[in-house]
């Protein structure tokens, strides 16, 4: 997981939770439902277009609003690899860590990237490289904590660990 | 120190056992959890979530508060069937606190229950969490799998925030109100400067704001990005819990609250002068797409909604059955009122208030959050253009993408609602 390559899919500002799964389908029993309405009014059927590993770069404040866990479930089920955006809603960046998605703050970095664009990401080192314009940006690396957290498949495959350890 | 970094400090847990110091900021610590509030979510994602962890108990089941009030009563059958899967949960796990579908909406019930204390670290399934920090406390909003964290260990990691000042000084003008002030923290900031950041409130002019002003400006924290908002306690917060039967029955009549240190490392203070803040709104689709409502004046609407976690307070219902009363609501316009607790909707009922509103042409619905997210009771339509009391106006977070959505006061809602347009709650300046 030292370098991650994938294709980008982008969103603008203030993308909120109430766009990435909108509060119509949180009642279901079927987390399958909201995979496929997922982003429906920014991209259409998104989940018939997204290919596992692809990479989100979005503006400010990306997955604001409530806390519903479903915004990023939705989002592993679809094979993200990684999120990146100028800066990332503070329960929506607890919830990606506690799936396993990695997720990167890096301010004006959306401005760089366009849809399709590939980009790879050095974890160790902490740059993402645009390949599509060969433009690089630097990210504080990830703490030893969250690559575990994220080699674990999550909070909760880690927690079972731990708790088994006992 | 800030008074968050007391408070986590204060809750550090080490080995299984609570360790208070003086932490770092940036640090990351593990807290423990006084109470954790759930509700409809733990019908969702937490019961699915939970069973991974094939345990046959939550560490603390004294320490979680459990209603339902997203989607209460229900209006769909899915939404009965995730009531029943969290209260099969709830049921399962021996939890103490079950609070049911009729006590209101959880950030008002919270506090007016007795469960909310100065110096606690609470957590809830939702994102407005944050509003317990006007009752002094540190308090913010998670998703399900820290909650499950909560229910198997009784607590979980923190990095510990930068904190950042409002000294307030001075007191509201006539027809200004406590979302007005939410709404100018937000149109000076918007909504991403202080994401992780603690908002600390603080100054001469808390005197002038009640608990249920502080309840609404700490409320929407949540849209200011923060972590967590802690407003100090004063004599306010001290006769607050005092008188509050349900609070001393539960943890007698001392609290033990919190100030800053003048030590306390603030990445900025900022003074906010209450007299020089207007009547605000925010326009759609953003709560920091603020104006003056004099900029608005005039628009038409659809619908008014009074009600939600932010401003359903009895002080909140108060305010616009002054400015309802012996008008009604135009004929192109409906107005929808939720009381946001039930303890409030009795006290409205006995003060002559729930009246007023029926006699003016509302529509008065039990305590639920209903409309404030879309749920249901009074979903808006394409061309529907709303003025509401809640904190979000994203597009479709009340219906369809479509229909736009105006955040204001209580106030301004009332007076614009009689209008059919939006007005300024300054005309009703005699009534106020
Ligand atoms: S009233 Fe609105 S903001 Fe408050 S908890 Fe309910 S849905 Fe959330």
């Amino acid at each position: 997981m030292e370098h991650i390559r994938g294709k980008v899919w982008t969103f603008g500002d203030k993308v909120d939770t109430d766009l990435i799964v909108p509060h119509a389908y949180l009642t279901t029993d079927d987390p399958q439902v909201q995979v496929q309405h997922a982003f429906e009014s920014i991209y259409e059927k998104f989940y018939e277009k997204v290919t596992p590993g692809d990479i989100i770069v979005a503006g400010i404040n990306f997955g604001a609003g409530s806390s519903r866990e479903e915004a990023v479930y939705v989002l592993k089920e679809m094979g993200i690899s990684i999120i990146i955006a100028d800066s990332i809603a503070r329960i929506f960046y607890r919830n990606l860590i506690n799936l396993g998605i990695l997720a990167i703050g890096i301010p004006g970095v959306s401005e760089h990237v366009k849809n399709g664009d590939i980009l790879i990401v050095d974890t160790m080192n902490g740059i993402v490289t645009n390949t599509s314009n060969k433009k690089k940006f630097k990210f504080q690396p990830f703490s030893d904590q969250i690559l575990t957290l994220i080699n674990e498949g999550g909070a909760i495959p880690h927690l079972r660990k731990q708790l088994r350890k006992h | 120190m800030s008074m968050t970094q007391q408070i986590l400090g204060n809750h550090i847990v080490e080995k299984d056992t609570r360790k208070p110091r003086i932490p770092e900021i940036g640090e990351i610590i593990d807290v423990e959890i006084d109470i954790t509030m759930v509700h409809e979510q733990l019908g969702g994602r937490i019961a699915p979530e939970y069973k991974k962890l094939e345990l046959d108990y939550v560490k603390y089941p004294e320490r979680i508060v459990y209603l339902l009030d997203h989607w209460v009563p229900s209006p769909s059958v899915p939404a009965a069937n995730m009531h029943n899967r969290a209260n099969q949960f709830a049921r399962r796990y021996n939890f103490k606190h079950i609070l049911g579908e009729n006590k209101g909406i959880c950030h008002t019930v919270l506090p007016e229950q007795g469960y909310i204390y100065p110096g606690m670290v609470a957590i809830g399934s939702d994102s407005h969490s944050t509003t317990y920090g006007a009752y002094n406390c540190f308090s913010t909003g998670v998703g399900a799998t820290d909650v499950c964290i909560v229910f198997a260990t009784g607590k979980l990691w923190f990095k510990v925030p930068e904190s950042l000042n409002f000294s307030i000084s001075s007191a509201f003008q006539k027809g200004v109100y406590a979302k007005d002030l939410a709404l100018y923290i937000l149109q000076k900031h918007g909504t991403e400067e202080f994401i992780y950041r603690s908002l600390e409130y603080t100054g001469t002019g808390l005197k002038n704001l009640s608990m249920e002003s502080r309840h609404t400006v700490a409320n929407m924290c949540a849209e200011m990005g923060g972590k967590n908002a802690i407003f100090e306690s004063d004599k306010i917060t001290e006769q607050w819990f005092r008188n509050n039967f349900h609070f001393t029955a539960r943890h007698g009549t001392h609290i033990h609250p919190v100030s800053p240190e003048p030590s306390a490392e603030y990445n900025f203070i900022e003074e906010i002068n209450l007299a020089e803040i207007r009547p605000l709104i925010a326009k759609p689709y953003s709560p920091d797409n603020v104006v003056e409502v004099n900029e608005c004046i005039g628009t038409e609407l659809t619908q008014g909604f009074i009600g939600s976690c932010t401003n359903g307070s009895l002080e909140d219902l108060r305010i616009a059955a002054k400015i309802l009363k012996g008008h009604t609501i135009h004929p192109n316009n409906r107005c929808i009122v939720i009381p946001a607790s039930t303890e409030i909707y009795l006290n409205a009922m006995k003060e002559g208030l729930i009246e007023i509103f029926l006699k003016a042409g509302c529509i008065v619905g039990p305590s639920t959050c209903g409309p404030c997210f879309g749920g249901h009771m009074g979903i808006l339509g394409d061309e529907d253009v709303c003025i509401s009391t809640t904190n979000r106006n994203y597009r479709g977070r009340m219906g369809s993408y479509d229909a736009e959505a105006y955040l204001a006061s209580p106030a301004t809602v009332a007076a614009s609602v009689i209008h059919g347009k939006i007005t300024s709650p300054l005309d009703y300046s005699e009534v106020l």
